[in-house]
């Protein structure tokens, strides 16, 4: 674009997919034009049911927007409303039409709110820009869902992904788990929390952190946008060590704010930039996630591992979280349903573990009642730290439904 | 007035339609589940819905005509050179009506063939009656349109589905289960002019059977009381060995016409491969329900059965109870099918003592049939018809279906979408509503369009006779049951009332679903399975 003039002018421009293979999306086009008023064309897989609904929610959105006169027309694949409004949304900014204005979904109730320690064995990858997983995405029972803008999202996607993740974290049930959102790499980040903490996701995670600063500017925008906004709930960060360099700074990295809830790894782009080759035991990664681990412990946050990528091997998962859990990782991530419940049962404690912590707890409180100073089982005196290993393993067996 | 009472003006004139009783707008009349349903189809007085087990059938059953081995050779060699002349020996004319079965499902060539043979003897307004049609015999709707076909009574579905919905079939269309099917045909509401089996096994004599053979598929059961009923038999086979035809399921002696052809169909069309357990997560959390629910009930125990179908849900549900069964050391006595390699491999395991087989629907069930005496050919009158001294599906303790939409009152609909098209044949869904437990086990919605509404668009299955529907946002009981509410009371399944998951449903779709514009013209009929009307599907507008 060669003058300003011609750079803010209004064009015609698209948003969303449609095809045989496409489901719960749609595809916009969208053609400005002087006057006329709306003409919109719809295609509807489900037209007989939701055509005039469509029709409506389309003249009410991008009359919220602005957006008088165009040439609108819809190829829907049964998207549900709050894709509608993103993908209406993002072809009207396209066109550049609708300034600041955003077009929001009805919002549905927040769960509560999440703290730093609570249970974080398994967050489910959701593809930024594939709206048919988001919606039975917590029926699956991770703790965590992460929205992805970051490697998922193709680069001329990042702005319709951004869109369509703030108005899925609005109107998305996701039951119990907590809404995690993987931010670009900065400076892009920034304008993906623009988009995004109105909404208050519960966790962001930031990709490829090499420095402390880079989480400290992070920290300070969702700071300030929470007073702007009056958001009074925690929003937690989770940064992302990629790199030898990132792994080298890990404890500057998780002690540079007490909003970081844990520090987690990311295995292709570590083994890429050791240049070595990754494998399902995990041995040229050792070093690093123990690195990782102490560096976590030692800034009082959560270790939480990478993810395991061949989603039809369930014993080589399970080797790798078992292996993670001795390690000192709380949990991993996930990028397909079915790994949910093999890493729940991974990172649970074994019932031989439970029932010897219990009777330390059950020691504990004995000797605590009976005013003891010395806690013993048996013949054996048990150490404080000890106690305290063994409390956290019965207060996460709970909470895991074990004890 | 009974069934057998009603067949009767019809036996007069086997088959005949009754062309100037056909009318655009039938009268009709409010059934039992408020439904208004044609008095008269196809020429014919029906029957309104009266409620389950409420109509009486009175009368005796229907039956050929006495034969006498005179007039068939001794030797017992009953080939003929071709379909068209066995057809013309068996007297072919105008208005007859022409059954075919369906186990050759999507690879069948002889319906076609036998059609065809028909057009070309010049012969008009033939109704044919198949146990199902497939979307590979569109081909009969040039017949249709050139007059020797003049209705279809069977499922219809894809191009022959929305010919008929369209209002473009001269007649009504009639669906029936398959019990259903055998009730007609033995009441004497259907009389079979020619039957025209396919056979992937036959002798000259006519003994012929479905296990053995290029063209194999299993049971033959869908063809049995064609063979029994219809006044001629012609059986049409590609696979012709020296008597006897070892095993039989369909008697020689009930057939008048032997016809060798090179193929009856495509092998690759008639069995999958492989059937394929669904790899949805949503839907394998649908089918895990229900195992859970079948173990938590304590419907899974020793000797006890059950039946589910080949979709996607449905097998990897057997996938899941398979290995809660063996975590749990219990055994069950029979297991329904349609066969497919898990029902097969249960057997092998020892999880079953039998296999009580309707249809094949892959190569191992096929392979088993024709190998494992403890894998059994039924019929639908032994698995299903509803005037029979009892039948098998209201033996097995629990059953997994599918279906289009279901209703806050359980009413189930499996035979169109809810914008009114032809989608499914009713298959033996209604039959299985018999078992102790029926279990629809479907996704809330689909492609925005929830499968839970408040009323079906076409009523398929009663709601006193739908006990469970299992969905990923959670399971809904039907109240009726207090015993199956009682039995998960302290469980972890997500039991939820069935207006709660509707309403959730509904939030997420963005309200509830337009109601599509119907006409109000019927083109086809839903019977009961005791062949009284139960539903109308109406012209889509």
């Amino acid at each position: 674009m060669s003058s300003v003039n011609t750079a803010m002018s209004e064009h015609s421009a698209e948003a969303g997919h449609w095809g045989k293979d496409i489901r719960s999306d749609l595809h916009v086009a969208l053609e400005p034009r002087d006057g006329g008023g709306l003409e919109i064309t719809l295609e509807s897989r489900v037209g007989p049911y939701y055509g005039d609904a469509i029709l409506s929610q389309t003249r009410q959105v991008l009359g919220s927007l602005g957006v008088k006169h165009a040439r609108v027309s819809i190829h829907d694949e049964g998207a549900l409303p709050f894709v509608i409004s993103a993908r209406l949304e993002t072809a009207a900014k396209r066109a550049g039409l609708g300034d600041e204005k955003k077009a929001l979904p009805d919002q549905v109730a927040l769960p509560d709110p999440s703290t730093r320690d609570r249970l974080r064995r398994s967050r489910l990858y959701l593809p930024g820009s594939e709206p048919k997983y988001f919606i039975n995405a917590g029926l699956h029972g991770p703790d965590a869902i992460i929205l992805d803008l970051e490697d998922s999202v193709h680069p001329a996607e990042k702005d319709a992904a951004r869109i369509l993740v703030r108005n899925t974290l609005r109107a998305v049930d996701f039951g119990a788990c907590e809404r995690m959102v993987r931010i670009n790499q900065l400076p892009l980040g920034l304008q993906d929390l623009a988009e995004v903490i109105p909404e208050t996701p519960d966790v962001v995670l930031i990709p490829k952190v090499e420095r402390p600063e880079q989480v400290g500017e992070v920290d300070r925008m969702i700071s300030e946008m929470k007073a702007r906004h009056g958001i009074q709930r925690p929003i937690w960060i989770m940064p992302i060590l990629e790199s030898a360099f990132g792994v080298e700074n890990a404890f500057a990295i998780a002690a540079v704010s007490p909003n970081v809830c844990a520090l987690t790894i990311g295995l292709e782009d570590y083994t890429a930039d050791l240049g070595v080759a990754k494998t399902t035991e995990g041995r040229e990664s050792l070093y690093a996630r123990t690195r990782l681990v102490n560096a976590a412990k030692a800034a009082g946050v959560q270790a939480i591992d990478s993810v395991f990528s061949d989603v039809a091997d369930m014993g080589g998962l399970r080797r790798w979280g078992e292996n993670s859990r001795s390690l000192g990782f709380e949990g991993m991530g996930c990028i397909h349903p079915g790994q949910i419940r093999v890493i729940h049962e991974a990172f649970a404690p074994s019932q031989v573990e439970i029932d010897k912590a219990q009777k330390i707890v059950a020691a504990f409180e004995d000797a605590q009642q009976r005013g003891l100073g010395v806690v013993s089982l048996g013949s054996k005196m048990i150490d404080p730290p000890v106690v305290e290993r063994a409390r956290k393993l019965v207060a996460r067996a709970k909470a895991m439904g074990k004890a | 007035m009974g069934t057998g009472a009603l067949a009767r003006p019809g036996r007069a004139k086997p088959g005949r339609i009754q062309q100037s009783e056909m009318t655009d707008r039938p009268e009709l009349a409010q059934n039992a589940a408020g439904r208004m349903v044609p008095t008269m189809v196809n020429g014919k007085p029906q029957i309104p819905y009266l409620g389950v087990g409420q109509y009486q059938p009175r009368g005796r059953k229907a039956a050929p005509p006495v034969r006498s081995s005179r007039d068939y050779p001794e030797n017992g060699d009953k080939r003929v050179a071709n379909l068209e002349t066995a057809l013309r020996k068996c007297g072919l004319r105008d208005g007859m009506v022409i059954s075919n079965h369906h186990h050759l499902r999507d690879g069948d060539r002889v319906a076609l063939m036998a059609l065809e043979a028909a057009s070309k003897i010049g012969v008009k307004d033939l109704m044919w009656f198949p146990s199902a049609s497939f979307p590979s015999q569109k081909g009969a709707i040039e017949l249709m349109q050139s007059g020797v076909i003049h209705h279809i009574e069977g499922s219809m579905n894809g191009p022959l589905g929305d010919y008929c919905t369209q209002g473009k079939m001269r007649g009504m269309g009639v669906l029936r289960s398959h019990g259903g099917r055998w009730q007609a045909i033995q009441d004497g509401d259907v009389h079979i002019d020619i039957a025209v089996i396919a056979a992937p096994t036959a002798d000259p004599f006519g003994n012929a059977d479905g296990s053995h053979g290029k063209s194999a598929c299993g049971s033959l059961g869908f063809a049995l009381a064609d063979s029994m009923y219809a006044d001629h038999v012609i059986v049409v086979t590609d696979n012709l060995v020296p008597f006897p035809c070892i095993p039989w399921q369909i008697q020689g002696n009930n057939v008048d016409y032997v016809v060798e052809v090179d193929s009856i169909g495509d092998p690759a069309k008639i069995v999958s491969g492989t059937t394929q357990i669904t790899r949805s997560p949503d839907r394998l959390r649908i089918a895990e329900f229900v195992a859970r629910f079948l173990r938590e009930t304590g419907i899974m125990r020793n000797g006890f059965s059950f039946q589910a179908g080949a979709g996607g849900i449905a097998l990897a549900f057997v996938d899941y109870l398979r290995r809660m069964m063996k975590e749990d050391g219990v055994k069950a006595r029979f297991v329904r099918g349609g066969s497919t390699k898990y029902l097969v491999e249960m057997l092998q395991e020892g999880l079953t003592d039998y296999i009580l087989d309707g249809q094949t629907f892959d190569l191992d069930g096929v392979k088993s049939i024709a190998s494992d005496p403890r894998h059994v050919a039924t019929s639908p009158f032994t698995s299903y018809n509803y005037h029979g001294k009892g039948n098998f599906a209201s033996m097995v303790d629990a059953v997994v279906l599918g279906a289009t939409e279901v209703d806050v009152n359980f009413n189930g609909n499996v035979v169109t979408h809810s914008d009114g098209r032809l989608l499914h044949g009713i298959g033996g869904w209604q039959n299985c509503l018999a078992s102790g437990c029926t279990i629809l086990a479907v996704p809330s919605f689909r492609d925005r369009i929830p499968v839970i509404v408040d009323q079906v668009t076409t009523l398929t299955g009663p709601g006193e006779l739908i006990d469970v529907v299992v969905t990923e946002r959670g399971i809904a009981i039907n109240p009726r049951r207090q015993d199956l509410l009682d039995a998960v009371k302290g469980s972890s399944l997500p039991i939820r009332p069935i207006q709660d998951i509707k309403t959730e449903v509904e939030r997420i779709c963005g309200g509830k679903p337009a109601r599509p514009k119907l006409g109000d013209r019927p083109v086809a009929v839903v019977k009961w399975v005791d062949g009284t009307v139960l539903d109308t599907v109406s012209q889509v507008a």
